[in-house]
This record gives structure tokens, sequence and C-alpha cells, in this order.
């Protein structure tokens, strides 16, 4: 019988085969994301010379030449300050006017309800970006033109779908009878909701502002098209990319990367609550 | 106040601002494409589609497209049901694997030009393994096969977290008596995939899907990191229309024309993996 040939010592042996497999592509896809990054952190911490040298070394040779090079170089600091104003901007707006859409969103029935969650979702599914186009003429009209705030705008438009979205699911986190319970002991709606909601919210609040800030940092195409002398960080990269040295590109994508690295960490628990689903 | 009134108040700044920045630039857009000085016509689309680059870019991004979307969606399935049955460590690789979901496309295309640029890590480990004695040109116009690979693997690198994330949540939701259950009747590992995570995450698969599909289609600054003008994409050609040759329309006319394949492939993927009425977890 080939039963009987199925022995539990090769049954073990089978189970720790797979084992092995199982955590032999773990360990692979870990390094599949991160070789590249290591790459990339390998030329940012060389030299000018040695990143333009061949071949390359696999160890950093830990010398700051490059990041000095980038910091000197003409507009850059200031392309690097510009970043932070705008997504500061995109962060604090899209927080303030998206959160209380996500609240309603959880607590109420209303009518059109289903009409501005399509409204919210369809934004999704366009290529928002390229609304910067129509803006760029519009705003010229308005003096909004080549303006930090004018971009924090177009890039609040894109961070304001992930941010209703995200609230809402946190806001539906949260048990409508603990704001019930508030009213019962003489709080308004409002007090109920600074006083009970609130800190409960706060830490995932702070998570999709954080996401609203990487979204805005992140963006090249409506940066590039909306801004000339103020350029962000991702503007003044892909206009330089033709005839920047190759180190100083790196050093760009290393800044540009090191942020967002300490972001996805610090909003990690909450990337699952963002696609309308609780926490796991 | 009362509560009647209290949800259109809160909602009033999003939509307030949806209409200013989403729906209204929209309009101006279509308006834009559409009009030239008076009455509607279709000059500016004739224009921009008879260029002799608007067929190679389409191309170029329809082909990105189809080689890194199912690649990406084979890759996030693996990898969320390694995720959901592991243990020890499961928090710190699902960090890992999402680290990419924070990258910028342009600081990803800047990644992968470290390693396939001419004295870049793939010629110098190339050299070291003796395969070759001097660095290629990988990036040049003789090797469009190569400058290919470096945009669509960059692509894959950059954009499988999000279908992850959308992928992970959705198997989260699946009540985990379907599968012991499943294993009572003896369905192998493969069974188990087949008929219970694939249909209950159908939701999620369409989520992932037209977010992925919409977004290759915007692909841009990894191609401008790596191909440069050598491969053209569409998103490009917008950008050099509006910068390099200052024709807001002809830029108009295209966006519309991204926006319609965007809105077609929606429509596709809507239909072919729609939820049967009724059937949720």
């Amino acid at each position: 019988m080939t039963e009987a040939l199925v022995t539990p010592q090769s049954a073990r042996s089978v189970i720790s085969a797979g084992r092995v497999v199982y955590l032999t592509a773990v360990v692979l896809l870990c390094a599949w994301v991160l070789v590249p990054l290591y790459f990339l952190v390998i030329n940012t911490l060389s030299s000018p010379a040695t990143v333009n040298s061949f071949p390359k070394p696999l160890i950093p040779e830990f010398d700051l030449g490059s990041l000095r090079f980038f910091a000197g170089f003409g507009g850059m600091l200031d392309a690097l300050k510009n970043s932070i104003i705008v997504a500061s901007m995109t962060m604090v707006m899209s927080i303030v006017i998206g959160a209380p859409a996500g609240y309603a969103l959880s607590r109420f029935e209303f009518r059109g309800k289903e009409l501005f969650r399509i409204l919210i979702l369809l934004t999704r599914a366009f290529p928002l970006p390229l609304l910067a186009l129509p803006l760029a003429v519009l705003f010229i009209r308005t003096g909004l033109d080549d303006t930090t705030f004018g971009l924090a705008l177009v890039h609040t438009t894109l961070a304001i779908p992930f941010a209703v979205l995200i609230t809402y699911s946190l806001f539906s986190g949260i048990p409508v009878e603990l704001e019930e319970a508030a009213w019962t002991l003489g709080c308004t709606r409002f007090q109920a909701f600074i006083k009970v909601v609130l800190p409960l919210i706060l830490p995932g609040i702070t998570a999709s502002a954080i996401f609203a800030f990487v979204i805005s940092w992140n963006e090249v195409f409506a940066a590039a098209v909306l801004t000339i002398q103020s350029r962000t960080l991702t503007a003044f990269l892909l206009q330089t990319l033709g005839e920047a040295p190759m180190h100083l590109k790196f050093a760009g994508g290393f800044i540009l990367v090191v942020p967002a690295l300490i972001f996805i960490f610090a909003v990690r628990k909450y990337l699952f609550a963002m696609w309308g689903i609780a926490n796991r | 106040m009362s509560t009647r009134y209290l949800p259109y108040v809160l909602i009033l700044p999003t939509l307030v601002f949806l209409c200013a920045f989403f729906l209204y630039p929209f309009a101006l857009v279509t308006r834009q494409a559409f009009g030239t000085g008076d009455g509607v016509s279709l000059d500016t689309f004739r224009e921009v589609t008879s260029y002799w680059k608007f067929p190679i870019s389409l191309q170029n991004t329809m082909l990105l497209a189809a080689a890194v979307v199912p690649v990406q969606l084979a890759l996030a399935l693996l990898m969320a049901t390694m995720v959901n049955r592991m243990k020890k460590g499961r928090d710190l690789v699902l960090y890992v694997w999402t680290i990419p979901l924070g990258i910028s496309d342009l600081a990803a295309g800047i990644i992968w030009l470290a390693i396939f640029e001419q004295s870049g890590f793939l010629n110098s480990m190339m050299l070291g393994l003796g395969v070759i004695d001097r660095p290629t040109a990988f990036l040049s116009y003789q090797h469009p096969g190569m400058i290919f690979l470096a945009i669509a693997l960059a692509e894959i690198w950059r954009a499988t977290a999000i279908m992850l994330v959308i992928l992970v949540a959705g198997i989260g939701l699946i009540p985990k008596e379907y599968y012991e259950a499943a294993e009572v009747f003896g369905a192998s590992p493969w069974q188990r995939f087949r008929k219970i995570t694939l249909p209950l995450l159908r939701p999620s698969l369409q989520t992932a899907l037209i977010l992925r599909v919409v977004l290759a289609f915007e692909v841009f600054a990894v191609v401008a990191a790596l191909g440069g003008t050598i491969f053209p994409v569409l998103m490009g050609e917008i950008y050099a229309y509006q910068f390099d040759l200052q024709n807001g329309g002809a830029a108009a006319a295209l966006a519309l024309i991204v926006l319609g394949i965007s809105i077609v492939f929606t429509l596709i993927i809507l239909r072919v993996l729609r939820v049967p009425k009724g059937a949720t977890i």
C-alpha cells in the first residue's frame, strides 16, 4: 500500500522542506525590496569620484561628499524647503477639510450619502495630476501661479479622498455608544466629540496626516507643471535629470526616500485600516 | 444646530474643495481640448493623434502596463497569502514589503538608475563575475529591450506594495472557518486558494486592479529617470506639450485621451470582476 510508505518521519521532512521553500521565498522577497535601497545608500554615502567610477564597491565608504555637493548645489536647499512647506500645508488642509466628511459618513444617514461616496471614489480612479494643466492657467489669473500654496491646493485634492476614507474607517471603529453616554451626562454634541472621540482618534488622525504629507512629498507631475521658481524637490530633480551629475541624482533620491521610510514606519499599523477596513 | 443639516455642513468643505479643484478643472480641460476659439471641434485631437510620437508612446504605455500589472498582481497575491499564514515576524516582514509604498516614482527611477547605468551595480557585478569585460550602456538607444526591462522592474518594485496592502486587508476579512472547513474536507492549499481566497477576495482585487491600472497609465517619472526621451510614454508627451512646446490645448487633448483609456479599463475591470448581488462575506 502506498500510504504505508508515508512514515511519520518522511511526512515531517516534507513539511520541513516546504518550510524551507517558504522561508527562502520570504527572505528573497525582502531582499528584492531592500537590496535596491542598499545600492542607493552606497551611492549616497560615497564620494562623487567613487559614484562616477567603475566598478562600484559593494560597501559604502561613508563619505559625505555627495551629500555636501547636494546641499551646495544652487537652489537645492530652497527646493527641499519648498517640498516641506507644500507637504505640511497639504497635510493640514486635507485633514481639516477631509476629517469632518469622514465623521459625517461614519455617523449619519443622509440623502446623497451614496452620491458623495461615489464622488470620493471617482477621484481615485482619475489620473488626478492631469488636472494641474488647466489649473496652471487658472492660477496665473488668480496670482496663485508658481506659489507653494497653489501647489498645496492641488496636492490637497490628491490627498482628500484618502483623508476622507481613512477617517471614515477610523471613526467607524469608535462605538457611537461612547458619544451617546457623554450626551446623557450633559455634554453637547461638540463637547462629546472633543472630550471623548478626539482623544481616541488622535493617533489615527496623525497617521492619515502623515500619509497626506507623503502623497504631496512624492508628487512629481503637478509639481513640475505648476512651479517654476518655487520648485519642490521632486520638480527640481526631474528638471535637472538631463544635465545633473550622477552623484547629485543619487543624493537627491536618497533625500526623497528617507522621510518616506520613517513615515511608512510610523503609519504601518494604519496602512490596512486605510482601505476602509478596521484594524487587524 | 439640528442634526438634519449637520452632515451636510460637515461634508460641505470637502464638496466645495472637490468642485473647485476636481470637477471645475475637469470641465476646463475638456473645454480646452475641444474648443479652438469658438465652437466644438476635434482638431486638437486630430493634431495630437497624427503626431508621429503618438502611436509609439501609446504603444509603450500599454505594453508597459500589460507587462507590469499581471506580474504585480501575482506577486501581491503570493505575498499576501504568505503573510496570512505567518505567525512570527509578520509585522517586520509587512513593514519591509510595504516600504516602496512611501517611495515616489522619481526616487524609484533613480534607485534603478543606480543599478542599470553604465557604471552601475549590474555592470559592476557582471564584471566581478567575469561575465563581461567592459561595462555596457544598457540605457542607450541600442538597447531598447533593456530600457523596457529596467522601467518594468522599477515599476514592479515600487508599486506592488499598494496592491499588497489592499489584498492583505481583504484577506483579513475572510472568515477563518471557511479554511478550517476546507481543510477538514481535505482541500489542498492550492484548492483552498482557488476556491476560497480568490472568489472572496474579488472586491479587493477589483479595487487593487483599478487603482494599479489607472496609475500604470500615468507612468511618468520612472520613465523620465531611466529612459529619458528614448522611451516616450503618454504622460511624458503631455508634459512635453505643456512645457517644451507650450501647447496647452494639445496637452489637454492628450490628457483626455489618457483619462478615456483609464475609464474604459476601469469599466472593464468592474465588469469582469463584478461582485454578484447580495454576495458579501
